[in-house]
């Protein structure tokens, strides 16, 4: 009679309710010791709430959580780190001013010598492969090297269980494979891996079983590796991801050349830029994939005129230099941005979508002899409202009221609605629900198709295959060569975001 | 030379309000709450220990009184900010208008009288010539202060407690994740900082000018504010920084006494122009500051969100 | 347990409610400290709040002290809510109030004066006080200097201008060697608009500049872009609006509005400069601003209570024996009561077991 194992971990009946969502509904999850399991959801699936009551951030309002077999309560990370619970965050629990022995100290309950402890974190690190030195300063490190830390961090506690929190989005798909291997070396050694994430071939690449969710509940606990991509998705979405029309089209006239670009870093923790040089043309859309960090943010500032400390002609728009004018100018010429962050940049939280609306519709229209026509603001949030499906109360709602898609969608609208020539846009479909981010894409597209060009941001490859028709890749705030799309492949992507496109000989593109 | 000794005595005690103070706020903002209620602390203190003084005839319980007083203020600023997530620059700023007015009701029975404060020394090295009067004859407060400004370099730099405050200033949202309790340590830190203000503002009523006057400490609270950022949060340079401003007041009323025929009025604003300068000149290098200041400094934390 | 639930949106009517609770919890509150020191609170509360307002003169000495607290708090509503701090109003009062009056005793011939030299003077005012604040606007546009500490510190530097000037150069020579500079004339004086009372045209001036600060916050493109620089800076970079100009449009019109502010004071209830122009009306303003909500129709409210507790702190003196520094204990009540209550505009009270 072989006696029963007890689950590492066994989730029963989690609830958790907000004032405005019920994030977690009843929620049954099982780990085995040493299986490597998979969480799946699109966003706002719930995934993220149930990690912080797993992780002792947060309560449930209901629900057992047993421990190897016995119900424990955890009441703050300190006792989910006791117990033999590790967490590599998404976003990463570091000190930018501190170094990483500092950090790590700060991670592992009680005093340490910190010669010992550096000692212990070289030993560690070279154990699974990881490159770690225990006295740079954080914000010396590049996003991957920050990742190490937190898995080291999170190691050095001689966990039984470890949660990984979308811990791909910042890594290059080489970068990907070396942290599988890490991951399988821990499983072997008898510690559980809990795997959220919204990428279907990484979970099945990797994972034994998975459990997925949608609206808060479970919808269906399977082996990935038996599954196809369509079905899993079936089980995430409830229906199979609508397909997006792709014609790739070739682009019209240079409207916006960057030749050379080369600036230093704004501030201590950002990205020099050197020697950029692309080309954006109508009806065009261009794809720029990278890992966040590498430039892209400072770039993008530059281009939409934030940043105005580029030499006048590194920036050509329709021939005539204009790297030292003004935002408010280039956007009168006819460029539109759309941001990163939504809420507080590309849209003032407290203010209602009809006053939002003078964030990027400033002209003789909107406001007459300084004084601003709320009528015409109202008519033209509402006509947004109504074209791009945005769900909100309408004009007079405020923008903190609506939901991050329905956000994105106003924010995209509003830009699309000015007939811009040349379109910014980063991370279009970040943190946004599958059918939202269907919609956004086939505007872009239909922006492209009436002759626009658009730039197109984005950390999900996926995404950039679908609509890109030329793409480059960004990386330690240099840009290569750009390449027609269909002549790209995942794996050339990947090596080009290590940087390493100079030894790439032969390919013509501008 | 004759003169050279008193001169340095007096800059050093003229610098001590301002470390003491300092050294708390440098604390209190390295934990990333910015407390702009310094001078109200400073003069409640101010009149705590010199009501207790008057009261009772013990120095050491006046000091006790101005920290515990201004230590009760700081926590309820505490409350307020870090509990009732209410903006701490309006909330600093009503701290010291009521400081200022509550103060100067509290010291009408005072007004005009004053202390003898006993006199103190270090023994055997007092009676250096020179160097005796300059350095060595001074009230405990002013070696406190010093000690103080040691033990604090050496928290921060060498004590776990320590990392974790600046960890909690440099990003309360990754503190909190690993288990800390921002709250509790900023409360801590805004207790500190308030008890050094009273200790500061006991020290300008009981050994500085030891009388009460209303507003007698004329901007010294602010000042410090200045001198936390001008030694970009390091003990050292605040030391420092109060020293050279301790100078620079001793240096106006010795202009006036040597009948430097600038009006004395003229002569007083240099401590304030003074604080403006040094302001300019560390807030030019934004990259100086944007590397030194506690990132989360003057933001609300809330850890339920 | 009590505890703090956030809300979903801020409450528009807390944000109304608010004000008004903390009035009541200010006069609960002194009520308290009355009865502390063995004095009727009933009685007390009367004399600060019903005493002031009992009749025409009344009502009159209540309008003079509006006036300065209205204009100045209209001016810092607009520097609040860009979020930069202009602390030292009171500097920039006293300023208006040098450069005014420096003018008039330059000017004043005893015989000449009227509408257009008293506008030229009131005029210089307003400009010294701008030129006061542009020192500030200049040193953070400029080298990035925290607003706050060097806008105080500039007070203390105008406070000690003033009180050298008062000494030397602006002293009356017939004046007994008192520093106070010699009387203005009649025909500088301003004009009063309620006969036999105090109540000068400044009252007209202030609820003017609360009615076009109004308009400029609520339906101006310039107001709307300062505000969005105040509550979100990163929108307001993305949407081109200039932060360098929000930063000087807020100080020029504050220190403007209170440079008026103190040339009207000089040259209406006091009719002279003397080192004590003010009773701190740069620093209650800053109260009266964050109880009216920085809005400008709204500080109208807040400034009336604000001149109640002036001159119920006055009366006190005559009336209960207790000494008239009690308005500055008050003053910093309102606003602590005040940043307490509005802790329930963005969050609810729940009680949780």
């Amino acid at each position: 009679m072989v006696a029963e194992i007890p689950p590492r971990l066994a989730l029963r009946g989690i609830s958790k309710r907000y004032p405005a969502v019920v994030a977690n509904d009843e929620v049954d999850l099982t780990v085995m010791p040493g299986e490597i399991h998979a969480i799946l959801g699109e966003n706002g699936a719930g995934k993220s709430t149930l990690m912080k009551i797993i992780y002792g951030v947060t309560r449930p309002d209901a629900g057992v959580i047993r421990w190897n077999g016995k119900e424990v309560e955890i009441h703050n990370p300190a006792s989910a780190r006791e117990l033999g619970l590790g967490m590599v965050f998404q976003h990463f629990s570091l000190f930018d001013t501190l170094t990483v022995a500092e950090n790590i100290s700060l991670g592992l309950p009680g005093r340490h010598k910190m010669a010992e402890l550096e000692q212990r974190i070289a030993q560690k690190a070279a154990q699974y492969g990881l490159d770690l030195e225990p006295q740079r300063h954080v914000h010396t490190l590049s996003v991957r090297e920050r990742q190490r830390v937190e898995i080291v961090r999170a190691l050095l506690g001689e966990p039984q269980l470890l949660i990984l929190d979308e811990p791909t989005s910042v890594l290059t798909p080489q970068a990907v494979q070396a942290l599988f291997t890490t991951l399988r070396q821990l499983a072997s050694e008898g510690c559980s891996i809990l795997y959220i994430s919204h990428k279907l071939d990484e979970i099945r690449q990797l994972c034994h079983r998975c459990t997925v969710m949608r609206a808060g509940r479970v919808t269906g606990v399977c082996d990935p590796r038996q599954e196809t991509e369509a079905s899993l998705s079936r089980l995430m979405i409830g229906s199979e991801p609508p397909a997006i029309r792709h014609d790739e089209r070739e682009g019209g006239k240079v409207i916006l050349q960057v030749k050379g670009l080369t600036l230093p870093r704004a501030h201590p923790f950002a990205t020099p830029l050197s020697d950029i040089s692309l080309d954006l043309r109508e009806g065009e859309i261009l794809g720029v994939a990278g890992v966040s960090g590498n430039g892209q943010q400072e770039l993008l500032a530059v281009l939409a005129g934030e940043d105005r400390r580029a030499p006048g002609d590194a920036l050509i728009f329709e021939g005539k230099p204009i790297g030292h004018t003004s935002a408010a100018w280039r956007r009168a010429q006819g460029l539109g941005f759309v941001p990163e962050e939504r809420l507080g940049r590309g849209a003032v939280p407290d203010l209602s979508l009809a006053q939002n609306m003078l964030l990027s519709h400033q002209n003789p229209h909107t406001v007459r002899r300084g004084f601003i026509r709320r009528p015409v603001l109202r008519s033209l949030a509402g006509g947004i409202i109504n074209r791009f499906k945005v769900r909100a109360h309408g004009p007079q709602a405020a923008a903190s009221s609506l939901s991050g898609g329905n956000l994105q969608k106003y924010i995209i609208g509003r830009e699309v609605t000015r007939q811009p020539r040349v379109l910014l846009v980063a991370q279009p479909t970040w943190g946004v629900d599958v059918g939202a981010a269907a919609q956004i894409r086939s505007e872009l597209l239909a922006l492209r198709d009436a002759g626009c060009a658009v730039l197109v941001i984005s950390e999900e490859l996926d995404e950039l295959f679908e609509i890109s028709d030329r793409l480059v890749v960004m990386a330690k705030g240099r840009v290569s060569p750009s390449l027609p799309a269909r002549e790209t492949s995942l794996d050339l992507i990947g090596r080009w975001m290590s940087g390493l496109w100079d030894e790439e000989a032969g390919h013509a593109g501008t | 030379m004759d003169s050279l000794a008193p001169l340095i005595a007096s800059a050093i005690v003229a610098g001590t309000p301002l470390m003491l103070a300092g050294l708390g706020l440098l604390i209190n903002e390295r934990s990333g709450v910015i407390n702009l209620g310094s001078e109200g602390m400073m003069l409640m203190g101010a009149i705590s220990a010199f009501a207790v003084v008057v009261a009772t005839g013990n120095f050491f319980f006046g000091f006790v009184a101005g920290a515990l007083v201004s230590m009760l203020m700081s926590g309820f600023f505490a409350w307020l900010t870090i509990w009732l997530g209410a903006n701490q620059v309006a909330t600093g700023l009503a701290l010291s208008l009521f400081g200022v007015g509550a103060s100067a009701y509290l010291g009408l029975p005072y007004a005009g009288e004053s202390l003898l404060p006993p006199q103190f020394g270090v023994p055997l090295l007092q009676d250096i010539p020179v160097l005796g009067q300059a350095l060595f004859s001074h009230h405990p407060m002013v070696y406190g202060s010093l000690i103080l400004c040691v033990a604090i370099a050496w928290f921060l730099g060498r004590t776990r407690a320590g990392l974790i405050l600046r960890a909690v200033g440099e990003s309360p949202t990754s503190a909190h994740s690993l288990g800390y309790n921002v709250r509790r340590i900023r409360l801590a830190a805004v207790l500190f900082g308030g008890s050094c203000c009273g200790l500061a503002g006991a020290f300008m009523s009981l050994v500085y000018t030891p009388l009460w006057v209303e507003g007698m400490v004329a901007g010294r609270g602010w000042i410090a504010l200045a001198l936390v950022a001008f030694a970009t949060w390091r003990p050292y340079r605040l030391m420092a920084g109060a020293y050279l401003f301790g100078g620079i007041t001793i240096l106006t009323y010795h202009m006036q006494a040597l009948g430097v025929p600038i009006a004395s009025q003229l002569l007083s604003m240099l401590p304030y122009i003074a604080t403006i300068v040094v302001l300019v000149l560390i807030s030019r290098n934004s990259t100086w500051i944007r590397l030194n200041m506690p990132a989360s400094l003057g933001k609300t934390f809330n850890p339920n969100s | 347990m009590l505890v703090l639930e956030r809300r979903a949106q801020p409450s528009r009517v807390m944000a109304w409610t608010s004000p008004l609770m903390a009035v009541i919890l200010t006069a609960l509150c002194g009520s308290i400290l009355f009865m502390a020191v063995g004095k009727d609170p009933v009685a007390s509360l009367e004399v600060f709040f019903l005493e002031p307002i009992k009749d025409r003169h009344g009502w009159a000495e209540v309008g003079v002290k509006v006036a300065p607290l209205l204009m100045i708090a209209v001016g810092l509503s607009i520097c609040f809510r860009a979020n930069v701090f202009n602390i030292g109003a009171e500097g920039q009062l006293v300023v208006g109030a040098i450069t005014a009056g420096a003018l008039v005793l330059y000017l004043d011939d005893d015989s000449n004066g009227g509408f257009w030299l008293i506008s030229l003077a009131l005029l210089a005012g307003a400009l010294g006080g701008m030129a006061w604040a542009a020192i500030t606007a200049f040193l953070r546009d400029r080298f990035n200097a925290n607003e706050i500490l060097v806008s105080l510190m500039l007070v203390y530097v105008a406070e000690l201008l003033l009180s050298y000037l008062m000494h030397g150069a602006l002293m009356d020579p017939d004046g007994f060697g008192f520093p106070q500079s010699k009387l203005f004339s009649d025909g500088w004086l301003i004009p009063t608009v309620l006969s036999g009372t105090r109540l000068h045209l400044g009252i007209i001036l202030a609820l003017l500049a609360a009615v076009i600060g109004w308009l400029y916050l609520s339906r101006s493109f310039s107001g709307f872009k300062l505000q969005v620089g105040g509550i979100a800076p990163m929108a307001a970079r993305y949407a081109g609006f200039s932060s360098r100009n929000s930063l000087w449009i807020c100080l020029l019109v504050s220190g403007g509005l209170a440079g008026l502010a103190g040339a009207l004071e000089a040259m209406g209830p006091i009719g002279q400069l003397t080192p004590s122009i003010s009773p701190g009306y740069g620093f209650a303003a800053i109260i009266v601003a964050f109880v009216g909500r920085l809005h400008p129709l709204g500080v109208i409210f807040s400034s009336f209570i604000m001149a109640l507790l002036y001159i119920g702190g006055e009366l006190s003196q005559s009336r209960l024996g207790m000494p008239s520094a009690i308005t500055g204990i008050f003053q910093g009540i309102l606003l602590f009561a005040l940043l307490a209550c509005d802790v329930l505009i963005y969050n609810r009270v729940r009680w949780r077991r």
